[in-house]
């Protein structure tokens, strides 16, 4: 079947434009739509590539649907734990059709952070990368080991930046925030700390590294020296660490407990910042829905994560104003380099690509809400953007 | 930001003297309020001391102290405090209670709200516990000390302390010395006394001092002997014995030999300068015996017998409207 998406602005890497993208079959074809084509009139709204969400934590179909995400690096911190092929080709297949989950397999066996694991055949089994998991790998010389091995069969080490000797029992970074509320903190060194040792190992052993969230100036200066050298670094952030400071822990909001904490307002200037000048590559929703039983307890007892599907794209677009991206970079943030770093054929809307599609009105208002949106930090924001069909490899996934 | 100082427990006209529900720390709190609830703990002191005729002004009511960390003095200054005035109270342990066998913190609360209790006092390890519990219940909620988040109650008893033995907090240099970074007492005292205008200085090794301290409106110092120079009180506080071994300090006599208070040290302070402590001491580690029992010089037992007046006071405010005092229904 061919589909004619007529009367849209559509979102390319090379410029946003007005005109007609065809679909032939699962793929976006090059050139004019034959007469026979089925024709979607979009209505002047915004078609984009899907977005490819690297690093959730839970395979949530319904939230993706809501959220314009087709496409999930899934994080190896499930039950049972990524490391084993059955389980990772299990993970790989349970969202199909309309969700594509693509397993990012634990690095160390059980993610205990002792042994290998087995990474080239969860790799056959459908792993697109390997991770580390919630946790940094303490050990250095493991680690070493991890990056070099997974440079041999070419994946992507992802790994949490946060050195765990510092932050320890930490829920908060060091702050005036965290000394009032007496919540056990860790300075946001820890974060630079990680990321210069991961850095080092990932130069020396050629390998792949993305850090899936750097958070604070320090991190992003490292980052940004490391690519200038020619390090095979890329690295992401959520919308949290973008629009909040610690500041939104106080009266111990658990919703705003996550990993790694809310920084300093000069941390979150500085990931502006980064975002702006082209360091940051995947804006990610950190999707990690958490029920009542694990945020409803005080907030050192509370489980960090936020959910972050549904709301991705909305705040995406909410950045864009502020940190002055573009509509194509801010694509390329949620779609086209996530799933460079996972090796897939999608994210754009060039010929030869998967027909993943997102049709979205940019300036729709609506309010985000805990009750529908889940455990966001951001209840009651009023947002702008909302999405109205979305299409996996050709075929419209019903809301 | 702590609040402006004042002196006076006038309020603004139109208002109540203490118009918050619950009283869960110190923060929050204007200077006149803080100041309220030492004139009214004043007004206990005499009838203590005297056994005068009983006041049993909170008959009938139910009072539940819940106590999910373990505790002896503050939770007898509780119940001792509701009895004196006449409540029904009842005490919950953790250790016997079904938050062993795995019940949520707030299932507890709305059990406890469920008991239609008149007034709930609870101590809790975490940080914002008492919060969490204050927003699921329909009755007042005291915070008798929420993990290293702020203990109100030890705060108002320290102050009144100061209050009577040195004529007034205002202008007095008070010295708080120990483990500040996990002392929910620190916390407190350092909101309240710098409400009432008081010259505070805080003194830990750096492991044991909180990011940010100066922001309270304190001065930091490590050096016990410089901080102390000039001091009108000095308030120890305790070391937790898991602290000591090699953590946080390297070791008991080496946090004696930088930080325990001597007469010697104490020398360096005023010559009438009063020694604090919130207890349980560690004698010989923070504090020497001939300072925590000096006749003239330890407040320590003093401030124990306010303790019972300051809790007397907050039960009593905090019920007032559902007792329909006049003016506070």
């Amino acid at each position: 079947m061919t589909i004619a998406f007529t009367n849209a602005r559509l979102v390319c890497p090379a410029g946003e434009r007005t005109g007609v993208l065809v679909v032939a079959g699962e793929r976006i074809v090059a050139g004019d739509a034959p007469p026979d084509a089925t024709v979607i009139d979009c209505g002047g709204k915004h078609l984009a590539p899907a977005i490819v969400d690297l690093g959730a934590f839970k395979v949530d179909k319904a939230a993706c649907r809501a959220g314009g995400i087709v496409r999930v690096g899934l994080m190896p911190d499930q039950s049972p734990v990524l490391d084993d092929p059955g389980i990772v080709r299990r993970a790989a297949t349970m969202g199909k059709p309309e969700l594509w989950v693509h397993p990012l397999a634990a690095a160390t066996r059980g993610l205990r952070c002792e042994d290998l694991a087995e990474m080239a055949i969860t790799a056959s089994a459908g792993a697109r990368a390997v991770a580390t998991g919630r946790r940094w790998i303490g050990d250095s010389g493991l680690m070493r080991k991890v990056l070099a091995y997974a440079r041999d069969l070419d994946l992507t080490v992802v790994s949490h930046a946060e050195d765990a000797g510092l932050v320890g029992d930490a829920v908060a970074t060091d702050g005036l925030t965290a000394t009032l509320l007496g919540l056990s903190s860790a300075p946001a060194s820890a974060e630079a700390l990680a990321i210069a040792r991961d850095l080092l190992l990932a130069e020396e052993t050629g390998a792949r590294l993305h850090l899936r969230q750097v958070t604070t100036a320090a991190g992003f200066d490292l980052v940004r020296a490391a690519k200038r050298r020619g390090v095979r670094v890329t690295c992401g952030i959520t919308p949290a660490h973008l629009l909040l400071s610690d500041i939104a822990v106080s009266d111990f909001r658990t919703f705003a407990h996550l990993s790694p904490p809310l920084r300093s307002e000069a941390d979150r200037q500085a990931c502006l910042a980064a975002l702006a000048d082209g360091t940051v590559d995947v804006l990610s929703s950190g999707h990690d829905p958490r029920g009542p039983e694990e945020k409803r307890l005080p907030f050192a007892d509370a489980a960090p994560g936020a959910a972050g599907a549904t709301t991705l794209l909305a705040l995406g677009l909410n950045l864009r104003e502020s940190a002055g991206l573009s509509m194509e970079r801010l694509f390329a943030l949620l779609s086209a380099n996530p799933a460079r770093i996972l090796g897939l054929d999608t994210g754009t809307l060039q010929p030869d690509e998967a027909a993943d599609l997102v049709l979205f009105d940019p300036h729709a208002p609506w309010q985000i809400t805990t009750e529908r949106d889940g455990n966001t930090p951001f209840d009651g924001l009023p947002v702008q953007g909302r999405v109205l069909r979305v299409w996996k490899g050709g075929k419209e996934i019903a809301a | 930001m702590p609040p402006a100082p004042a002196t006076t427990s006038a309020y603004p006209p139109g208002r109540l003297a203490f118009p918050h529900r619950h009283l869960t720390g110190i923060m929050g709190l204007q200077p006149h309020e803080i100041l309220f609830l030492l004139d009214t703990a004043e007004e206990w002191i005499e009838p203590n001391r005297t056994r005068a005729a009983p006041d049993k002004r909170l008959a009938g009511l139910t009072q539940i102290n819940a106590f999910f960390e373990n505790s002896t003095r503050t939770l007898l200054s509780f119940e001792i405090a509701g009895k004196r005035l006449g409540a029904d109270v009842v005490n919950m342990h953790a250790a016997q209670s079904s938050v062993k066998k795995g019940e949520t913190l707030i299932d507890t609360a709305v059990t406890l709200n469920a008991m239609r209790a008149d007034v709930i006092v609870i101590r809790h390890m975490s940080s914002g516990a008492v919060r969490l519990i204050a927003d699921k219940v329909d009755c007042p909620v005291l915070n008798a000390g929420d993990g290293r988040h702020e203990h109100p109650t030890q705060a108002l008893l320290d102050a009144l302390t100061i209050r009577r033995r040195r004529g007034r907090v205002e202008g007095q240099r008070v010295v708080i010395c120990g483990d500040i970074l996990h002392s929910r007492v620190a916390r407190s005292n350092m909101l309240a006394l710098t409400a009432l205008a008081a010259e505070v200085r805080v003194c830990a090794p750096s492991t044991l001092m909180p990011p940010e301290i100066e922001a309270f409106g304190v001065a930091a110092f490590t050096d016990f002997d410089a901080a102390l120079e000039g001091a009108d009180v000095v308030m120890m506080l305790r070391v937790q014995n898991e602290r000591m071994s090699g953590g946080f300090i390297p070791s008991t006599r080496e946090f004696h030999a930088r930080y325990g208070l001597t007469l010697d040290r104490l020398a360096r302070a005023k010559p009438d300068a009063l020694v604090l402590h919130p207890g349980p001491m560690n004698r010989g580690v923070e504090i020497d015996s001939d300072v925590a029992d000096h006749l003239t010089r330890s407040a320590i037992t003093e401030q124990v017998e306010m303790g019972v007046a300051v809790r007397m006071a907050c039960l009593d405010v905090l019920t007032r409207g559902a007792r329909g005092v006049e003016g506070w229904a």
